[in-house]
């Protein structure tokens, strides 16, 4: 057996789904024996059977990946339950297993997954959906690049309709549940969890799924930004999010506008204060960023200004 | 034999891993440490929090490279993505070497996340060897590979663990980190000496070591970084500095990390070690 074969022949077995009480499975996918296949090129030894070493590595495999699955999507599992998320959780990654080399890429393909079996979370689809948006959110936010901002002043004096761009590390959502609320909530159980007893724990258990249970849809518009390195939500208007969306998208400020304030009657001069508004409000956040590729005008006003 | 090409020509003393749990006592009260070795793969990423502190961490101290994830033993090529980040964060930190281990993780684009035993054939270390030697040359900086942990021996095997590194690191032309905690787990998991594999690898390639602890479970032992060196282990280490000489030494505690103090110490025990080796000579 040449070493691709060995490896194929271990990763398969690895990769397999433990039994219920997390051992290793009898047979493989094609039926084998697994202590067969195991037998075949795993040495046993005076303790363990080729079976039992084999079984070392697959029950390590399952154990760090769902961990790893579940301290990402912490929000999810509130919502489906812990059995329904393990049972979710192993669906997917016997479908999506990790094509990364590091595991902070695990879940990226897990909204796109669940769409395509709504079945592990049903009834509430709509709420997990919001929610796995989010916490992939998160993910991108915390790590995401961040280039030199565009500061106070700093303007394209040549383009009198210019082009912003922001920061790549900020996600825009829009949701329709108010799952950043939740998902704040979940967090500080967990966190108040940590310290209190088991009794306490059930209850704050019962609390946590009746406050699921209650979430009404709602219209969220979101960004999730970054601020001295720690990432949070900050919901703004739905004219506000077609705005920024259309500036992400790389339209113009007067496009953006149009598109932000389309079939609303509201005087030109007062449209004027709340995009400045917004503008002052986001460049105090950082969430603009210098242009690509300064023209000789945008550095003359730089200079004009030092 | 402390510098040697394998470590870039340095001369590192004690050191311990780079933990998020320690970031704000290192960041406060900048304690004296002679160097840290981080997670490469934690700090490949674009921006955040992560290479904000790194890079506070670099003005003061001297960092080390150590990855998870290249599977230089992986049948397949390495991932350029991988590579080209990896390159980045080479050009940041100015690691004088890098290391990562001889073991495979892969398959076709599939990860494992976990560090699978090689088969110890010609044919792997010839293929393990080749794919060290294409990464050191994209990534222009020394090399050291690191022997794992292990809890399964393959029937094709044609030689001894540490014949197969040695067969590698020779056809590499890389260094060795020698991780004597992972010499004493595969030992005790594969009955063999732990002395044996010490004393049968090549002294003048060995460009780092770690120390760790690990857990004892009823038919095996898992390498599990949570608990301090035991006794066999320092006895391992003494005999590997013996050899190689007072190389760069790194401590592992990975799980159950208690505070930056008691990390640092257990690593400082290494000092007694290396004092009393070079007394010896």
């Amino acid at each position: 057996m040449n070493l691709l074969e060995i490896q194929h022949r271990m990763l398969d077995a690895v990769m397999q789904p433990l039994t219920n009480d997390e051992q290793m499975q009898p047979r493989t996918r094609d039926g084998r024996s697994m202590h067969d296949v195991a037998a075949e090129f795993i040495k046993p030894n005076d303790r363990l059977s080729s079976f039992e070493r084999l079984e070392i590595y697959n029950r390590q495999y399952w154990f760090r990946v769902l961990a790893a699955l579940e301290e990402d999507f912490r929000g999810l599992r509130a919502i489906i339950g812990p059995r329904r998320f393990a049972a979710l959780s192993k669906a997917y990654l016997i479908d999506c297993p990790s094509e990364s080399f590091t595991l902070r890429n695990l879940g990226c393909r897990l909204e796109w997954w669940l769409r395509s079996h709504p079945e592990h979370i049903q009834p509430r689809a709509a709420l997990a959906l919001d929610m796995v948006r989010l916490e992939w959110a998160e993910i991108e936010a915390f790590d995401g690049a961040a280039e030199p901002l565009l500061i106070s002043g700093e303007m394209l004096v040549s383009d009198a309709d210019p082009r912003f761009r922001l920061q790549p590390y900020i996600q825009l959502l829009s949701l329709r549940y108010p799952v950043d609320d939740l998902l704040l909530a979940i967090r500080k159980d967990d966190s108040d969890g940590e310290m209190a007893s088991n009794a306490i724990s059930e209850r704050r258990k019962q609390m946590r799924a009746s406050k699921v249970v209650r979430q009404k849809p709602q219209a969220v518009f979101l960004v999730v930004h970054r601020l001295d390195y720690s990432v949070y939500f900050k919901r703004i208007e739905a004219e506000a999010f077609l705005f920024i969306r259309a500036l992400r998208e790389g339209k113009t400020l007067s496009a953006a506008a149009v598109l932000a304030f389309q079939g609303r009657d509201i005087p030109e001069s007062k449209l004027l204060g709340i995009v400045q508004s917004w503008f002052a409000n986001w460049s105090s956040l950082g969430w603009f960023c210098r242009p690509e590729s300064p023209n000789q005008e945008f550095i003359s006003s730089l200079e004009r200004q030092s | 034999m402390p510098a040697n090409p394998f470590n870039g020509f340095t001369d590192f003393g004690v050191g311990i891993g780079l933990r998020v749990p320690h970031y704000q006592h290192i960041l406060s009260e900048k304690p004296v440490v002679d160097w840290f070795e981080i997670i490469s793969e934690n700090y490949m990423i674009d921006g955040g929090r992560p290479l904000h502190v790194l890079d506070q961490i670099l003005e003061r101290y001297r960092v080390v490279q150590h990855g998870v994830s290249m599977y230089f033993g992986s049948h397949e090529p390495a991932n350029r993505e991988h590579l080209k980040r990896l390159k980045a964060l080479v050009k940041r930190t100015k690691t004088p070497w890098l290391t990562d281990h001889l073991c495979w993780g892969s398959v076709d684009g599939t990860y494992s996340h976990d560090l699978l035993p090689m088969p110890y054939t010609f044919e792997a270390a010839r293929l393990t060897a080749q794919k060290i030697r294409e990464v050191r040359d994209f990534l222009e900086i020394p090399i050291a590979v690191e022997n794992v942990s292990s809890y399964a021996e393959f029937h094709v095997s044609e030689m001894t663990e540490w014949e197969f590194l040695t067969e590698v690191v020779e056809l590499a032309d890389c260094g060795i980190l020698l991780d004597v905690n992972n010499i004493y787990v595969s030992s005790r998991n594969h009955n063999f000496n732990p002395l044996d594999y010490v004393n049968g690898v090549p002294a003048e390639r060995v460009a780092q070591v770690h120390i760790a602890g690990h857990s004892k479970f009823e038919k095996y032992i898992l390498d599990t970084h949570d608990h301090p060196v035991i006794d066999p282990v320092w006895k391992l280490y003494a005999r590997a500095i013996e050899r190689a000489g007072h190389t760069a030494t790194l401590l592992e505690w990975d799980d159950k990390i208690p505070s930056f103090e008691e990390v640092h110490n257990e690593a400082l025990k290494a000092n007694q070690f290396i004092a009393e080796m070079e007394v010896a000579s």
